[in-house]
């Protein structure tokens, strides 16, 4: 029962279906039906919304020390060099700018590899 | 009584949410799914598979799950586990943003519907922007965002299968790293409350920590616990500011 299992051309498709689409979905439709009883400035919420943010938070920690694919060639001082520089310019910047701390570490990133590739 | 600018809302606020396809998030999100596209394509998934997959999922890290356990021969009901478990953050995301886009009148069947849009680029966009939209029409505003996203790159996956191999990999690598540094200054950008700003610092210093310890579940853990740090640390100085604010009236 993997990928492979069966030759015809809808079976990929079912494999989707349970293993990709159920799978997330059964999560939103969960979400919802937990959403509705919350009320908007409960202290239930602002935990839940915790709970989100640092799971998000775990997902853009991840992405920048453990990538994927060829930005892991990039050395690991630069990626975390570059996201902690530009997240300090967002900051002086001020939170109506949030572009200014991205273009700071975009541009970090792409001259620092440029540069240690040699 | 409504006022006529609310009446002409409806249709208003779902093409104000589809404009939404040419902001900042939106073009990094598209950035990002060229990126996954190269990795479909060089694991050996069909097109019409990946653009299946981008419609039908809908979430990044699950789609990167869904490939990996396709390319290594994983059984069915393991592959559905992996993507599960990576995908349990989408319920308290939607959970959070419920309140925000229903207003009383508001049906259960809608939201679940309009609920498989819901993933990272998208949430942090409408919790950012719904502040302005009016109670009434934030369902059609986030609506009307979500369906255009998703369909824009659906197409991406479908044109960018065939042009994939061009990209050098500087830029393929940068695309990568545009996401994460998103993220991070949009959620810190459109936080309401202290709770906010100590999630995102407590779950950046988790996250590794926990890797650590239990790779699969890094994510899960730094989600529970770190939120609830986070939670613990903002109802400590709320009460603080209580405690002292009353002091000073006596």
């Amino acid at each position: 029962m993997n990928w492979d299992s069966l030759d015809a051309w809808w079976w990929p498709f079912l494999f989707i279906v349970v293993a990709g689409w159920i799978a997330t979905d059964m999560w939103r439709w969960l979400g919802v039906l937990v959403g509705n009883r919350l009320r908007d400035d409960s202290a239930l919420l602002i935990w839940v919304r915790s709970v989100a943010t640092a799971l998000v938070a775990a997902v853009i920690a991840k992405l920048i020390i453990y990538p994927n694919g060829t930005l892991a060639d990039f050395p690991l001082w630069l990626r975390v060099g570059s996201a902690v520089i530009g997240f300090g310019v967002f900051l002086a910047a001020g939170s109506r700018r949030p572009w200014t701390g991205i273009l700071t570490a975009i541009v970090l990133v792409v001259v620092g590899r440029l540069l240690t590739a040699g | 009584m409504q006022s006529p600018a609310t009446q002409a809302g409806g249709s208003y606020w779902f093409i104000q949410g589809m404009r939404g396809i040419v902001s900042l998030p939106a073009f990094i999100l598209f950035c990002s799914f060229v990126g996954f596209t190269g990795f479909a394509a060089e694991s050996g998934i069909g097109r019409a598979e990946a653009v299946f997959m981008t419609g039908s999922v809908w979430a990044l890290p699950a789609m990167v799950l869904l490939v990996t356990s396709a390319l290594g021969n994983v059984a069915l009901p393991a592959a559905f586990l992996t993507v599960t478990l990576s995908s349990i953050r989408l319920m308290p995301m939607v959970a959070a943003l419920i309140p925000e886009i229903r207003t009383s009148k508001t049906r259960t069947i809608a939201l679940l519907a309009v609920s498989h849009f819901v993933a990272v680029t998208a949430w942090v966009f409408t919790m950012e922007r719904i502040q302005k939209v009016p109670p009434e029409h934030r369902l059609k505003f986030f609506a009307g965002f979500g369906i255009t996203l998703t369909s824009c790159n659906m197409m991406i996956v479908g044109v960018g299968y065939s042009l994939v191999d061009a990209l050098p990999p500087l830029a393929a690598g940068t695309l990568f790293f545009l996401t994460p540094i998103y993220f991070v200054t949009s959620i810190w950008a459109s936080a309401r409350d202290m709770a906010v700003y100590l999630a995102m610092i407590v779950g950046l210093v988790l996250a590794p920590l926990f890797h650590q310890v239990a790779p699969e579940f890094d994510i899960l853990y730094t989600g529970i616990i770190g939120g609830t740090i986070a939670f613990g640390l903002e109802r400590l100085i709320r009460a603080r500011k209580a405690k002292s604010a009353g002091r000073a009236k006596s």
